[in-house]
Order: C-alpha cells, then structure tokens, then sequence
C-alpha cells in the first residue's frame, strides 16, 4: 500500500494514501474534534469544527481535517491559537441559534456540542442577534425532533439516506436553513419507516424518541395496574453502554434485576416470543411452499422494515410473513395466557416492552394486534429511555446483582437471543426447520454464512437434502435491492428472506445507546454488539427455538398446534397498503 | 438585393424598453416604402450601451441611433433608408471630444467614445451577427476553430495552445483556463463532462447572458472544443432560469448545431461525439460555484461539496469534469483561430486578452464594455463610461460584486487585471464594476453586499451561514449609530474568520467589501461610531432633515407633502417674509427626503 | 456536417450577406438618394450597384451605401467612389448599364471610367 509521510503537530506519522488529516491524526494520538462529519455516510466538510492548519509547501492554512486528504511531507497542526479560535468562534456561532436548554436536555452529559462547548470554554452568549425559533414536529408516536437544537450538521439526513427514505432534508437557506421534511408537513405525513436511525446519529437533542417514560411511572405508581416488562434480545447486550460499560457488554443479569427494582410486577424476557415467532413462521414457510403460497417468504420482525415495505413496496406486502413480531407475540401471551394463567383481568395489564427500536413505538399502535381485545403492548420504550429510568430511580447500575427472568415467560434459547443480530432470526429459523425435516436433533446448528454485518448476504443451505437458497438484508437500503430483485422474478431463486430496518440488525437498532460520532467512525458497533449476543447463544444449553420449554408449554397448554386456529388469531396480523405521498 | 441591414438590439435590456415593438415597426414601415428587398432587419444581441436602448444600427452606414421609439421608426425608414438622410436627432454621437458640435453627424460606432477603447473579442458577434442564424455565425468564421481542431489537432495541441494564450477563468477566481483541462484530460473515466457555468448571478451583472443572447453558437463551438480537449462527449450548460431569451436561443442554436452536424456523432468525420444539453438554475446565487452548480446539475438541493476532490477529478455525477464560465469559453474559437500569440499579445504580464465589464452605478454610459487587461481604471471610467454624472466627484469604484472590494479614487490608475485587484485585496469577479460617486456611505454599500450573500447563503457551512448574519447585524448597528469603536474591531475579527473558515467561495469571500471598505475607508465607519455621523448623509438613522428658520419662506409645500405628518407651522416669520415658517419634528420624520426635494428654496438641509 | 468544405461554402454563401456589417472596406461607394436622385433613377443605380459588388466577390472590400442630396441636382444621379488615400471620383448622370460598367471597370478593374466622372461632363 502507498504510504504518505507527514508530520501532525512535529510527530512524523506513516498513513495510507487516502487518508485524511483526520484520520492522520488519531495515528499520532489526537482526536480532531467533528459534528457533522460521518465516515463514507456524511463527508461534507459543513460544520467547520475539525479546522487544522496544514502547510503542503506554500505556508500554513486553514483546512477541515474531516475531508482533507493527506500529501506526501505535509504539515499538520491541530491546536494553534488560530485553529482553537476558530473552532471556539464556530461554537459559538453555532451556540447563537441553538436554545441552549441544556437543563432539560435529555441528551445533556452525552451531547457533542455540549461536549465541545465545555472544552472550548465559549462564551454562549457571544452573538447575539436573529435567532429562527421551530415548532417541535411531534406528529409521530416515535420520535420528536426539536429544530431550536438542531446544528444542521446533517447526520440525520444522512442516515435518512442511507435508509433510502430519505424524509428529511435542508428546507430553506441561509440563517433560515433548516431541517425538515418536504413542505415542512411534518414526519407524520410523509413515507418515514419510524426506524429511529436519525436519533442515533443526532449529535445533539434535535431528535430524540419520544419519551414514554412518564406513562411507565404513572402505571408502576397505580396500585391497580399490574404492571409487566418484556425486553427484546439486544438489550442485554446494549444497555451496559448507557452506564459506562464497553461496547459488547451482556448486562441480562443486572438488567433483569434493575426492572424489578423499578417495581415492575413480572420481567420476562421477549425471547420467549422470538421462539414462538420461530415456530409459527417456520410452518407458515413450510405451508406455503406445500400450497403453493406466495413466495420469497420475508420475515416481519422489524416494524421498521415492515413499515418500508408498505410505502415503498406496497404491491409485494403478502410476501411478508403474517407473523406478529416478538414484541406483539410476547405481548399477546402476556394479556391471553399468562392472564389467564395468573387469574389477572388482561385491561388491567400494563405490557411494558423495552425494545432497541423506535419503530416499536409505532407498531403497538397499529390495527390488528389486540389478541386480548385490548393493545398487545401498551407501552415501549427504548434501550435509552430505560437507562433514564434506572438513573432516575438512583439505581447503581453497575453494582447490581445478576438475576432471572420471571416464569414462566423468561425462559429463553440461544435460537432467540441471536434476533438481535442481522442473520439471526434466519439462523434460528434454519436449526427449527433442519431439525423438523430431517426429524433429528442436529447438533451442527452455526450457519455462519448468515453472519456479518454486510448488508445483503446470501446463502444455499442444504436442509434435509434439499438446497434451499435464502437471502438476508438489514437496513433500508439492503432491503431495497432485495425487493427489487424479488419484483424482476427473483432470479436468485431464494424461498426465505429475513429483512430488519435497520443496518445490522436491533443491535443497531434507532433505540440504542448513543455513541459519540467517533465511536461510531472507529468501532463497528454493529459486530461487537452482536458478537455479545453470538457469545451467549454459543454458551446456551437450548439453542433452538421449537426446544424452548415456554413453546412446548403454550402448545400444549394453549394453542391448538402450529398455525391452528387460536394462534392464528393471537400471533398473526395483516398488513396495509400505504400511499407515500398520502391519500 | 439586400443593401442595407438595420439591426436592432434584442438583449434582456434593449427587449424591456420596447426593441420588440420596433423591430415590428421597422417591418411595417419597410414593407410599406417597399423596401422589402433591399433592406433585411436583424436582430441581434447586446450592442453593450444598455443606458442608451433600445438601440438601432444601419448598415452598411453604421449609423448608431439610440433610445428609438416606435414613433421614431417611420422617420428612419423614410428619411435614412429610402433617401439616405441619416436622422440626426437620433444619432448617438458622443466621441468624447469636447468639442462635440464639430464631430460628424455619421459618427460610426466603432469611433464613438465608449466604443473605441473597447477591443471586443469576446463580444465580437454581440449586436453584428443574428444569433438564431447559425448562418451568420458562420460567416463570421463560426465553428471554423472547431474544424480545425478535429481535423488538424491533437487534444494536447488545443490544451497547448489555450495554455500558451495564458487565458484565466472569466468567472472571478482566475484559475488558468488550459492548467484546468489539462488536469482533467489524463483522468479516465467512462464519461467525463463539459459544463459551462452560466448562472450569473453577481447584482448588475450581464455579460455571459450577453454573450448567450448574442453569439450563443460561439459557446457552443467552445464547449465542443473543450471535450475534445479532455475527452468528454457530453456536456451541460446551466443557464439561470431568469434568463428566458438566453435559453431560448441557446436552445435553437443547440438545434441548429445538431441539424447541421456540429453537435451529435462523428462532427467532421472525427470521430468525435459530443451531445450539449440546458439545464436551468432556479435562481441561486451559490450555484455559481462550481461545485454547487454541479451538485444542482445533479438534481440535488445546490449546495456545494468539499474540495478536494476536485471537478478535474470528481465533478458532474463523480466524473472527471472541466467547467468554465461563458466569457471564458467565448475566448476559445479565436484563441484557436488567431493564434495563443495573438491572444497572449493583448493584456498584462499574467492576465492575457481582454475581460467584459458590466458598467453600473454612478456613471454615464451604463452597459458593456470590453477592455484589453490592463486598462486603468480611469480610463473606464472616463472615457469609455463618460465620467461621473452631475459633476460629483468619483469616490471608489466596486468590482467582484458581492465576493469583492473596492477601488478607492486615489488608485483610479490602476490598471485593471487580475493581479493588480488582488494586490489591493480586491478581486476581479465575473466583471461588475459599480461606480460610486461622493454621495455613496461605503459602509451602507458593503452592507447592501452583505444582504446579497446572507440572503443567498446556501446554509451548508456554519461560518457563511451564521457568521454573516451576525457581520450583517453588526454592519446594522453601526449604520444605526448603536455600535462602538470595539465592533469595527469585533467585524474585522469576524470577517476574517469567516473567510478562513468557510466552505466554499460563496462564503470565503463574503466579507470582502466589509474588509476593502474598512482597508480603504475606516474612517467612514468610525464616523458612523464616533461621531454618529454617515458622511455622506446617506445611513438615515444618522441624518436628520432641518428647516432653516430664516430662508423658510412658509409656503408650506413641504408640510403638504410629508408623508408622516412630521412638518409643522412655527409662530416665527423670518425677516423679509409675510408667512410663518416652518418646522421638522426629528421624533416623527422617517427621513425619506421628500420635503428636502419639494422645497423650492432650498431651506431645508440634511445634516 | 463531415468536412471543412462544406463549411467553407456556407461561409461563401453568407459572407456577402453579412459582410456590409463590417467597417473598415477599403472603398465606399455613395449613392445620393435625395428626392432628386431617385426621381432621376438612383433607385435601380443603387440595386445594380449591390448587386454587381455582390456578383463580382468585391463584397469583402467594397461598401455600397446612399447618402442624401449632394447638391448638384441637375447631374443625378451621382455615384461617388470614395478610397482611402485616392482622391474622390464622382460619376454623374449614371444609369444601371452604367453602373455595371462601373463595378467592373472600376472597382474590380482598378481604372476609373473618366467618361463618366463629372470632370468630363464639365468639360
């Protein structure tokens, strides 16, 4: 590889042709700070913070380290009294149109601005002058983005993008820039998937879900609520980040043991719902290819994804399964069986589920997922939204004991924890299927070709002799190629496809905890999160869905077998045709 | 047989002040004194002298009447047309000698002050040939460069020769016209593009829509050139869409290119394809800069992106692209024809050929004019533009528009070129130059510059989009008489910043009149903190209207016409008048002036 | 278009067209065209004129104009040959046969017609 030479602050450092300063200087151990930019997502050199001063032979001058590629003997310094002034008058200048309510900002201590700010030492008062005052734009169950915080350093236009959804974008120019969506109709009326990508990347509070928080509280403090919690598979292996853990951290244990401590009547864990979802897909696979039902058949975990495809494809919404997700599955359970069971009126339930997704916030809400009569879910809340609870609640996270799941919905298999990895439903799907075609209990159940973060990935897996040829996508974007090669004739021949709104699967899921922007640049959160998840499955005694002891319970106990009729009417849904420039 | 041409200018200026209805008119009368077969009516593009429009031209006489009128029309025909007597009263005779009486009735136009100065090689066709004839263009040696460089010429003869001419950019930042595509010829990509920046957009700017009106042919033949230069079949024009007669001819020359083979597949049995579309500009400033114009080529919101990597490399949808302005590739059909020496003959050390100005502000001869490089400033001024009007005296000169400086008077010798403006921090621009009399506040002209560019700010990058609202609104306080001495300081600081910090040319040379006025005339802004006073009485918040007491005669014209009910009769009667006078409450008075111009006696003074 | 020539030919067919645009032709050719020239013919003298020019190719060098009355009525009518550095010759009294004459003897040939100049007719 072609090496240039350099020096960044008088230390001579060796990169790689292509680099940029920025990347330059991490070798020499400096951080340039940045807002807007984003590695290969949102290289627009817009916000101005990351300014160094270089000299490639004809004096020094002002460049953005972000997008500036190195020269062969080019000279780098990051911290001139010029370089710091800048960066402290951009702050400035970008604090003179910002509300500055950092008191009540739930991104306040994880804010880069706020970060920056502090580091600067600005005057927040600087520039006085014209500032745009914004509308909130909280016409969605998911999210709020709140433009008065808004630097327009464009991370979520670009993650828009990268979704190819693409909702938001600049409106306007000049002081009166702004962000929002085409003619400014708010999120509520145009083609957003609800996936929460943006939140992930705002660097600020311009955009944050929608705080649901306070309805948990007000049932956990309603004596005749019974009150239960779900948590979907990756939060185990997310939730240590929001309290200082490294990325990849399991944190089930301390999890588990910090919603009973938040007073929630019953934790289960929604993996008991993703084995469910696996057996009840699985047969609904296998009947349509003995019926010669519609086919690729693509799973429905992922509202976000779901979402996707009723705007974008809406004439190919029967190739989803009609499966209901883990978290509406878990939450029919919950009102029907264990209700029952437990001898408690299901409309006095509380179903709480903390879901790595903002689209969940959307999905509980949709038509046809009221097994009970009453909403599967009541409320869901983010991996984020929980951390603030547990602080609220003055737990030490940290130093919590490890403890179980409540039954007798908390039993789980590796099968299920892996859903939250891109691969993974599809993985548990093939070990329930090989298992039932071939009738045996096979023991080489790691479809590793299903692994990786790649956006698409593609593989023939031979299942009781049979090659069958399936696909896996996550994110927008990857969906998109899917489907459209599924709408010229599906020449690759696949019969099953696992699509998840988001880029690697819920790991990554819009819910997730924040991570500065150059933790995002420098690690693959989407690996070290799911390798958490691959880790525990590999540990598991019971590594398959259709062994999960709550599935053989519910089948015997509840369902009239797979895809009878009780559970087609509890842990099924339909889907709606939608119009992306509205009715 | 066809004797006598009248050509009648159809420019966006000449077409607003009636051209159309003339050159109707001239058909009518024509046609009625049976001359149909011996006189043919043109219309062509810009003559320059826009202040003079609409203008007219008889040929083979090149009589040059100005501001005609429908009304004037049939005299024309009559008197000059049918019995060669040339209407006087009509002809546009200012030689610029003193003793004008003497000078000849028939002046010609080449010898008319504000003509014979000029050196028109870009403008060379503009008013001379009818740019919806591909006929006429090629008459005047048209598309013969493009001949001789498919069939005599390597790509690297053209880029040689448009090097060895030394011709820069025309769009302001001056960048070697030939060093530019020779950095784009060697990068290979499956399709590489031509684009022609045609978004002019710099406040009294015109002479790329002059040259796209009058001599459209002429750009496309430069484009032609240029992919083959570099290797690019396809190229895109981006015209503003506020310029419909430029399109619109720019579209039938396109046509006409393409019936006659000069556009499309193997032009001259080359080989060589080159297919040229338009695409319109809504309307923004910043889609000037390169980038930004391609990002809006794109179909994208026009912002620019971050360079490098530049257009040579990663331009227009990621591929190797060479963009120039109008006025730049109107240089290249001659450059070829005649020669890089000829070119490289005319001008200064570093800045060859000539550059068309757009004349505006205080000053005689508004309109267009071509100039070698190098011509002083004086001479634009007053020979060529005809001095100042109503004897005031010249106080700077604007160039660059909105990403410029200003000239103050005590450098109105220098001469005019790219290295000479930006050694007094100012810069060449694409070619406005607003003369600015005594009466001009240069702190309320960068001001008004400053509007310009926070209203056209894109909003990408913090610097420009922050940053120069904040310089506008200390520029407000100043000429509002709230700012002190420490905001002159805290303006400096900023302008500097913003034009080290921000993305693109837009933004980095947004505060360039902020900073030549404060260079060359701090002393008017420290009247404006200081001694609240705008000296030229021009910032109204700093002037105040006041009657004087003993020359108020109490006609009361003034009371009657104040539109804010400001003016009031005194008890008091002057000396030597029978009626009380009258008096301007400062509390009520918007300043607007109205008073000042009704009073007959000159009793009321701005202070 | 595939060749140069053919270029060049539609060069040829307008240069004529467009070629009284230029200034600077060596000759001016001046045709008076008061009321008096025109009753006396100046009409048909000016178009042959322009059409000879145009026939012969002189068109690059040679400007066929009108010009108002030039005070010698009773010669109408008048047609001045005017050339940089050569004194003025004024033919008199000229009809279109001798206006063919003129171009080609003249204008194209280099010598002046004398039995036409107005020297002649003084005499």
């Amino acid at each position: 590889m072609d090496m240039i030479n350099l020096k960044i602050n008088g230390i001579a450092v060796s990169v790689p042709k292509g680099s940029t300063v920025l990347e330059a200087a991490r070798v020499a151990g400096v951080e340039i700070p940045t807002l807007c930019f984003m590695k290969e997502k949102n290289e627009i050199g817009a916000c101005r913070i990351c300014v160094v001063e270089v000299n490639e032979g004809r004096g020094f001058r002002i460049v953005t380290a972000c997008v500036y590629p190195v020269t062969e003997g080019m000279e780098v310094l990051t911290n001139t009294e010029k370089v710091q002034k800048a960066r402290k008058t951009t702050l400035e200048l970008i604090l003179s149109t910002h509300d500055k309510k950092c008191l009540s900002c739930v991104r306040s201590t994880n804010c880069e601005l706020q970060k920056l700010c502090l580091e600067y030492g600005v005057d927040e008062g600087a520039f006085a002058g014209f500032k745009p005052v914004y509308e909130l734009d909280n016409s969605t169950p998911h999210l709020v983005r709140d433009n008065n915080k808004c630097i327009l350093c464009r991370r979520c236009v670009a993650a828009c993008q990268e979704q190819y959804v693409g909702v938001i974008g600049a409106n306007y120019r000049g002081i009166d820039t702004s962000i929002g969506t085409p003619f400014e109709v708010g999120l509520s009326n145009v083609p957003c998937i609800s996936c929460g990508q943006c939140t992930a990347v705002c660097p600020t509070g311009a955009l944050v879900e929608k705080d649901d928080t306070d309805k948990i509280w007000e049932a956990l403090n309603d004596p005749d609520k019974y009150v239960v919690v779900q948590t979907a598979p990756s939060i185990r292996a997310t939730l240590g980040e929001c309290f200082g853990m490294p990325v990849g951290t399991n944190v089930e244990g301390k999890m588990v043991s910090a919603l009973r401590r938040l007073g929630f009547d019953k934790v289960f864990d929604t993996d008991f719902a993703a084995d469910l979802t696996i057996v009840e897909e699985a047969n609904e696979l296998v009947e349509r290819i003995k019926n010669g039902g519609v086919l690729p058949m693509v799973t429905s975990c992922s509202p976000g994804w779901v979402k996707f495809c009723e705007y974008y494809y809406p004439d190919m919404i029967d190739h989803l399964s009609s499966c209901k997700s883990p978290q509406q599955m878990a939450g029919a359970v919950i009102k029907t069986y264990y209700a029952e069971k437990a001898g408690i009126d299901p409309k006095k339930i509380v179903s709480v589920s903390v879901m790595p997704c903002t689209a969940k916030k959307f999905e509980i809400g949709r038509e046809d997922q009221s097994a009970a009569g009453v909403p599967d879910v009541d409320i869901a809340i983010t991996t984020r939204e929980l951390s603030r609870m547990i602080m609220r609640a003055g737990l030490n996270f940290n130093a919590l004991p490890d403890e179980e799941f409540d039954n007798p919905l908390g039993e789980d298999t590796g099968a299920a924890v892996i859903f939250g990895a891109t691969g993974g439903v599809m993985e548990a799907a093939l070990r329930t299927a090989n298992d039932w075609l071939t009738g045996k209990d096979n023991t080489d159940i790691d479809f590793t070709a299903l692994r990786g973060t790649a956006g698409l990935k593609q593989a023939t897996v031979n299942i009781a002799g049979n090659d069958i040829k399936v696909a896996v996508a996550s994110g927008a974007a990857a969906a998109k190629v899917v489907m459209d090669r599924m709408k010229a004739g599906n020449p690759d021949g696949w019969t099953f496809v696992e699509i998840m709104g988001c880029p690697g699967g819920c790991v990554n899921g819009g819910g997730q905890p924040i991570q500065p922007q150059f933790v995002r640049d420098t690690v693959d959160l989407k690996a070290v999160r799911a390798k958490a998840l691959y880790d525990q499955d590999a540990a598991m005694a019971i590594r398959k869905s259709h062994e999960s002891p709550v599935v053989k319970a519910l089948y015997s106990e509840w369902y009239d077998g797979f895809g009878g009729h009780k559970a087609h009417h509890d842990l099924h849904t339909s889907y709606v045709a939608r119009n992306k420039y509205g009715k | 047989m066809i004797r006598a041409h009248v050509l009648i200018c159809g420019g966006t200026g000449c077409t607003s002040s009636g051209s159309l209805d003339i050159q109707a008119a001239f058909a009518e009368n024509i046609e009625k004194a049976g001359l149909s077969e011996e006189v043919k009516v043109v219309q062509t593009g810009c003559f320059g002298l826009c202040a003079l429009g609409p203008v007219v031209i008889v040929y083979p006489d090149g009589t040059f009447y100005s501001r005609v009128t429908t009304d004037d029309v049939k005299e024309i025909v009559e008197e000059h047309l049918l019995k060669g007597r040339i209407v006087e009263r009509l002809v546009y005779n200012d030689t610029g000698d003193d003793n004008a009486e003497k000078a000849n009735v028939n002046v010609s136009l080449n010898d008319t002050a504000f003509y014979k100065t000029q050196n028109r090689v870009v403008l060379r066709n503009c008013g001379v040939i009818d740019p919806e004839d591909i006929d006429e263009y090629i008459a005047m040696d048209g598309y013969a460069a493009l001949g001789k460089v498919l069939t005599e010429m390597t790509p690297e003869d053209v880029i040689k020769c448009v090097t060895d001419s030394g011709l820069r950019g025309r769009g302001g930042g001056g960048f070697p016209t030939g060093r530019k595509w020779s950095l784009c010829a060697p990068n290979k990509a499956p399709q590489k593009y031509v684009v022609c920046n045609a978004d002019e957009g710099d406040p009294g700017a015109f002479m790329d829509r002059s040259v796209l009106e009058g001599d459209p042919h002429c750009l496309i033949e430069a484009m032609t050139i240029a992919g083959y230069a570099i290797g690019a079949t396809k190229g895109f024009v981006y015209v503003r869409a506020e310029y419909p007669i430029a399109v619109k001819r720019l579209q039938k020359a396109i046509d006409q290119a393409k019936e006659y083979g000069l556009l499309g597949k193997n032009i001259f049995d080359s080989g060589f394809d080159f297919d040229l579309e338009i695409r319109l500009g809504a309307g923004a400033f910043v889609c000037g800069e390169e980038t930004a114009l391609m990002t809006s080529i794109e179909g994208n919101r026009g912002e620019p992106r971050p360079r490098p990597p530049y257009p040579a490399v990663k331009g227009l949808y990621n591929s190797p692209t060479v963009e120039n302005n109008v006025e730049t590739f109107a240089n290249i059909p001659q450059i070829i024809l005649r020669g890089a020496e000829w070119f490289a003959s005319m001008g200064t050390e570093n800045s060859k050929g000539t550059k068309v100005f757009a004349l505006g502000g205080n000053i005689e001869h508004t309109g267009l004019v071509e100039i070698p490089m190098g011509t002083t400033l004086r001479e634009i001024i007053h020979e060529i533009g005809g001095g100042i009007p109503n004897g005031k005296k010249f106080k700077a000169a604007q160039t660059g528009g909105p990403s410029g400086g200003c000239i103050p008077a005590d450098l109105i010798d220098t001469p005019v070129d790219y290295d000479n403006l930006t050694a007094i921090g100012c810069m060449m621009g694409s070619g406005g130059l607003i003369v600015m009399d005594e009466d001009s506040c240069m702190v309320d002209m960068a001001k008004f510059f400053l509007e310009f560019t926070v209203d056209e700010s894109c909003g990408k990058c913090t610097p420009c989009r922050v940053g120069t609202k904040r310089l506008l609104e200390l520029l407000d306080k100043i000429t509002m008489g709230k700012g002190t001495i420490e905001d002159i300081d805290r303006l400096e600081e900023l302008c500097n910043y913003i034009k080290q910090n921000s993305l693109c040319g837009l933004g980095q040379t947004a505060p360039n009149p902020v900073l030549a006025t404060l260079k060359f005339f701090r002393d008017e802004y420290i009247a404006h903190v200081v001694d609240k006073k705008c000296p030229a009485g021009v910032c109204k918040d700093l002037v105040s209207f006041v009657i004087d007491q003993d020359k108020c005669i109490g006609c009361g014209m003034c009371a009657r016409n104040c539109p804010a009910d400001a003016i009031t009769k005194t008890d008091y009667i002057a000396p030597g008048h029978k009626l009380p006078s009258y008096v301007i409450d400062a509390e009520k008075c918007v300043k607007c002036g109205v008073c000042m111009g009704n009073c007959k006696f000159k009793a009321i003074e701005k202070r | 278009m595939k060749t140069l020539a053919e270029l060049q030919a539609i060069k040829e067919k307008m240069k004529n067209k467009v070629v009284l645009r230029e200034g600077g032709e060596a000759i001016r050719v001046v045709v008076g065209m008061a009321t008096c020239g025109i009753s006396a013919g100046a009409r048909p003298v000016l178009n042959t004129l322009v059409e000879e020019v145009n026939n012969s190719g002189l068109a690059s060098k040679v400007t066929v104009s009108q010009t108002g009355c030039i005070g010698l009525c009773q010669y109408e009518p008048i047609v001045e040959i005017i050339e940089a550095g050569k004194e003025k010759v004024t033919y008199v009294k000229i009809d279109a046969e001798k206006a063919k004459r003129i171009v080609k003897e003249h204008l194209d040939g280099g010598k002046v017609v004398t039995e036409f100049t107005i020297a002649n007719q003084n005499a």
